[in-house]
């Protein structure tokens, strides 16, 4: 037997290419602008989501039939903000190297309309297996072209990946720069990200056509 | 038994009982983590503080890499040999000076109240370091950091952090090929302190004048850069009646 039904692993497959929240919902944006400049900021900001969106669309889905709904919104916020004050707190006793690097991207999760998105499109109208799939599926969607767009932008922008020099070194003009080439310095100014996500929202809809909506 | 939760009444409850149950859990982590928290800022401060005056594992051509923090408490003993607050221009023997909050100090010294300001006296194979916490403002949020200085008020090593600069951008003041460029900058020119400059128009991108208190500036910071330039000084401005003491060139 399968570990996940087949309507289950949608959920999760889903979100990844077909139902992207970045490329076809044009969700979370902000965030895949501000932090993407970096590849080691996009992972960590992908994992962090991940969490986040994974524990609370199962909250959120337990209280479903709770929550009034005058107030829901608000309830989601309450049940974001505290997840993610908790993790600060525990990375911060016991991983504080890490938590330096995530404290940026504290206010940019709670903030991320894709979480508020699946909180009230999926979570609460669907039981916590369900939704935590949702989820963990939404996020890893997000996380893949944060990925993506960190990737190029860093190597563009900077010439490195994760840090390390993979083009040479531009100042003592050794590998790549040795023949010319220069870092592109508009890759790492935010409006960069945006030309990168709409190419890969062009890439992805030339490669399957269904995804463009009818004008 | 469905309960109706369309109620004005079950709302408000709801809203209540929530904030109840959040506040209290938040406020649980909050002091069960506490201890463990200050620790750990403890370390980073000391690890910081090492730094700035040289005493860490950087290899050559590496990144940033502090004494372990299982070491730092011993290594800090060692090489810091005196704490002073400087009160005007005296200066006095302070236990821990290096854990007092130079934000507050900095605003006690606005409002034009007296205050104790920090430095931290090391020495290193028979070498004095001077070293001199620092805060100031960045684009988004509050940066700081500690300089070493010697008797010929040359820098001898800095170590920036920050809040919340752009990952990339800003946040590279905490990155070696910016903190190691002020290796060497003199903060004096003639005898006043101008401290070192971030500058755009530098012209030497490899900081081979070590004479002209500039390093060569972050593409696409230039507001954190200012922020820099800025931090160091006035605090230079505020130490200077101390440094002169100690100064002999």
């Amino acid at each position: 037997m399968a570990l996940l039904s087949k309507k289950d692993s949608k959920l999760i497959l889903d979100p990844l290419a077909d139902n992207n929240p970045i490329t076809i919902q044009v969700l979370g944006i902000c965030s895949a602008l501000a932090i993407t400049a970096e590849l080691k900021a996009s992972v960590v900001m992908a994992l962090s989501v991940l969490f986040v969106l994974g524990a609370g669309n199962v909250v959120i889905s337990l209280m479903r039939n709770i929550i009034p709904s005058k107030i829901r919104i608000i309830v989601q916020l309450v049940v974001v903000a505290t997840l993610v004050i908790i993790v600060d707190q525990v990375l911060k006793a016991f991983a504080y190297e890490l938590s330096k690097t995530l404290s940026v991207f504290v206010g940019l999760i709670i903030t991320n309309c894709i979480i508020m998105g699946r909180f009230e499109a999926f979570a609460l109208g669907n039981g916590p297996w369900k939704s935590f799939l949702d989820g963990i599926g939404n996020a890893a969607g997000y996380g893949i072209i944060l990925v993506i767009v960190g990737f190029f932008r860093e190597l563009l922008g900077s010439g490195t990946l994760f840090g390390f020099k993979v083009l040479g070194d531009p100042v003592t003009k050794t590998g790549l720069y040795s023949i010319g080439y220069e870092n592109n310095g508009f890759m790492i100014i935010p409006p960069a990200a945006l030309i990168v996500v709409g190419i890969i929202i062009w890439v992805q809809r030339s490669r399957n056509r269904t995804l463009i909506e009818e004008a | 038994m469905a309960i109706n939760t369309e109620k004005n009444k079950y709302t408000v409850v709801f809203a209540v009982i929530m904030v109840i149950i959040v506040g209290s859990v938040l406020a649980f982590f909050a002091t069960a983590l506490k201890p463990k928290i200050s620790e750990n800022e403890r370390f980073e401060k000391q690890q910081n503080i090492l730094y700035a005056m040289g005493v860490n594992n950087n290899e050559e051509g590496g990144s940033v890499d502090f004494v372990p923090t299982t070491e730092v408490e011993a290594e800090f003993a060692k090489y810091i040999k005196k704490q002073l607050v400087i009160v005007g221009s005296e200066a006095k023997e302070k236990e821990n000076a290096y854990l007092i909050d130079v934000q507050k100090e900095l605003a006690k010294v606005k409002n034009g109240l007296s205050a104790e300001l920090p430095l931290l006296v090391g020495e290193k194979d028979g070498k004095q370091y001077y070293i001199i916490p620092m805060y100031g403002k960045g684009l988004w949020d509050a940066i700081w950091g500690f300089m070493s200085l010697d008797e010929n008020m040359e820098v001898q090593g800095v170590y920036f952090d920050h809040k919340g600069e752009t990952p990339g951008l800003g946040a590279n003041i905490k990155q070696r090929f910016f903190m190691d460029d002020f290796d060497g900058e003199t903060v004096l020119d003639g005898n006043s302190y101008v401290g070192v400059a971030v500058a755009k128009g530098n012209n030497d991108p490899l900081n081979t004048d070590k004479e002209d208190n500039q390093v060569d500036a972050l593409a696409g910071a230039t507001i954190t850069g200012n922020g820099v330039t800025a931090m160091i000084k006035e605090s230079l401005k505020l130490y200077k009646p101390y440094l002169e003491t100690i100064r002999t060139k």
